[in-house]
């Protein structure tokens, strides 16, 4: 499996089924919704495509309270969802996002290395035991069930997201991944999600990943935090931007 | 560096115990077997394997103390080492409750030092106990600028005195900020900090290395074939880096490190390093690094211990928990706006 893959598709904007829609964010129009101020700028780039999902039956059985966070999530979107501020992705979010990810695999290590956010994971091939902390991209440890690379992820913060949907969970999910070669240039992932507290039965997403074969192929950097500087801090300079001289 | 984010520091704390255990064994075994005809374990691929957990924190300085040897003594590693458990020993006893506020207007210190970990060894390579990790030049000393080297030394400086120390997020240090880790930490050169999460994880596969840093998760990716170079415009954070085996040791040259990283204040734009990794024993890698950069009349570098590690890395989420660049730039403004207030009345 070593090399750099990549999902295609959309599930990075919403894991279920969905049309497209006019912004990631909307305020009430005289008419109809219409894009919020904060994303009307990108006009179409910044409009969702369409997607059919990668949960496994279309739909995420969750309890009615954590369905109504969900739905929190979406109306206070711009100021949640995580990636916005460029928070690490989590799993399994981070193997569907729009940026490749190396895997670097020898008898003794299997490491991801994401280019977003500079994310990491160093999957266990011995189990170190409980997680020793709570943590954002959890605590990956993996086995081989015959050509399938196994890994059970646990120990997270909860934090983190699926999708720019709002689509979350709590810090008692574990995640079971199935990593399985299809061919020398492709890979199956499925990821199965149990968390009572979240959901009424586990569920699953699968979808296929893809090798970068280009021969100048290498995984870029997008060490964002500088990117949401910004956004996050603009307000604290001494004289933000657009403002009067103090 | 002080205003750090406080989230983080445990990290250090909990593994501080196990690579001082880890340090221990390493360093028992270093003084009994000498690197001299040691036979590097391999890879499934043939190579040496230098995978696995390491630490290289030490309480050997960068450069070489004045009047010192390069070479310690055993009673002057007893002074030294006895002097560090001390010090750490001090800062565990209970504050007193009664201790008046410091003078207005001073720091009002740090961490306590048991949230550090820069380690309670000297460093020893080759069995040498070493009183600096810079041995190249044989002075121990970082060598002079070149006046090409002062201009852009000022260059910098002139530049960061536009701006007060708290005005913008561009003006704190990236460590500050989370952009990287702090000092040299991921480098190149991977140089210890003095503060914590001193820790590293290699991984090798057949054409590649990757050369984890605990703290902020940076990241290099070393290519061992003659690849592709990046344009010179293209600067990631830790440069460009190229590898190659001679015989055991793994030679890594580094260039198009960004802008910004700015090891002992010269922009590296002009800097190249070349990094040597070498297993000595089995709980050892011999790391040397070399600095070619026309800021500096000659190369110079050094070497560092690299210890096994006998443990797990923590998650240095520092962006996450980054209330330090928020509270320092807020604080900045409140007293802005105190100063204000007391002018008008």
């Amino acid at each position: 499996m070593n090399g750099i893959w990549q999902a295609l598709g959309n599930a990075h904007w919403d894991i279920e089924p969905h049309t497209a829609r006019a912004a990631l964010a909307m305020q009430p129009g005289p008419v109809v919704p219409v894009p919020a101020e904060g994303v009307l700028a990108l006009g179409a780039i910044g409009a969702v495509p369409a997607g059919m999902g990668i949960v496994v039956g279309g739909e995420i059985p969750y309890r009615p309270e954590a369905l109504a966070q969900r739905e929190q999530n979406r109306e206070d979107y711009l100021e949640l969802d995580p990636e916005i501020k460029c928070y690490l992705p989590g799993v399994p979010r981070a193997n569907y996002m729009p940026y490749p990810f190396q895997i670097f695999q020898s008898d003794s290590k299997f490491f991801i290395a994401y280019e977003y956010a500079g994310a990491v994971r160093d999957v266990y091939l011995e189990d170190p035991g409980p997680p020793q902390v709570d943590s954002w991209m959890g605590q990956s440890v993996g086995r081989w069930e015959g050509d399938t690379f196994v890994v059970r992820v646990n120990g997270f913060n909860g934090y983190t997201w699926f999708d720019r949907a709002g689509n979350h969970h709590s810090p008692s999910m574990v995640v079971t991944e199935r990593w399985t070669m299809l061919g020398p240039d492709h890979l199956m992932y499925e990821a199965t999600m149990d968390d009572p507290q979240t959901f009424t039965s586990a569920w699953t997403v699968r979808f296929p990943l893809y090798r970068h074969i280009a021969d100048n192929a290498r995984l870029g950097q997008f060490k964002c935090v500088e990117f949401v500087e910004e956004l996050l801090y603009g307000d604290l300079r001494k004289t933000p931007i657009g403002s009067e001289e103090p | 560096m002080f205003a750090l984010t406080l989230a983080l520091a445990p990290a250090g704390l909990l593994s501080s115990a196990a690579l001082s255990q880890a340090q221990a064994q390493a360093q028992a075994q270093a003084q009994v077997r000498p690197s001299e005809g040691y036979t590097s374990p391999r890879t499934e691929h043939g190579h040496p394997d230098l995978q696995g957990n390491w630490g290289t924190a030490t309480i050997t300085p960068l450069e070489r103390p004045a009047g010192q040897g390069a070479v310690l003594s055993d009673e002057e590693v007893a002074r030294l080492e006895g002097r560090e458990a001390e010090f750490f020993q001090a800062g565990l006893q209970p504050s007193d409750p009664d201790r008046p506020a410091p003078p207005a207007g001073t720091s009002v210190g740090g961490y306590n030092r048991v949230y550090f970990d820069r380690g309670d060894r000297v460093a020893i390579v080759d069995g040498e106990p070493r009183s600096s990790l810079i041995t190249n030049p044989a002075d121990g000393q970082v060598p002079q600028l070149t006046p090409d080297g002062e201009r852009r030394r000022q260059e910098l400086r002139d530049l960061n005195a536009r701006f007060g120390e708290y005005d913008n997020p561009e003006n704190r240090p990236n460590g500050e900020r989370c952009l990287v880790s702090f000092g040299s930490s991921a480098g190149p050169p991977m140089v210890p900090n003095n503060f914590y999460n001193n820790n590293y994880t290699i991984v090798q596969n057949e054409d590649h290395v990757l050369i984890l840093t605990e703290m902020v998760h940076d990241y290099r990716i070393v290519r061992l074939w003659d690849g592709e170079r990046l344009p010179d415009h293209m600067r990631p954070w830790f440069g460009d880096s190229w590898g190659r085996w001679e015989d055991d040791t793994l030679v890594v040259e580094t260039t198009n490190l960004h802008p910004l990283q700015r090891w002992r204040g010269i922009p590296s734009d002009e800097l190249r390093v070349v990094e040597r990794f070498r297993r000595t024993d089995d709980s050892t890698i011999r790391y040397e690094f070399t600095i070619h950069d026309p800021a500096y009349g000659q190369p110079w570098g050094g070497e560092i211990p690299m210890v096994r590690l006998d443990d797990l890395l923590y998650e240095y989420a520092c962006h996450e928990g980054n209330y330090a660049l928020f509270n320092v730039l807020s604080g900045a403004r409140a007293q802005e706006r105190q100063a204000r207030e007391s002018q008008q009345r």
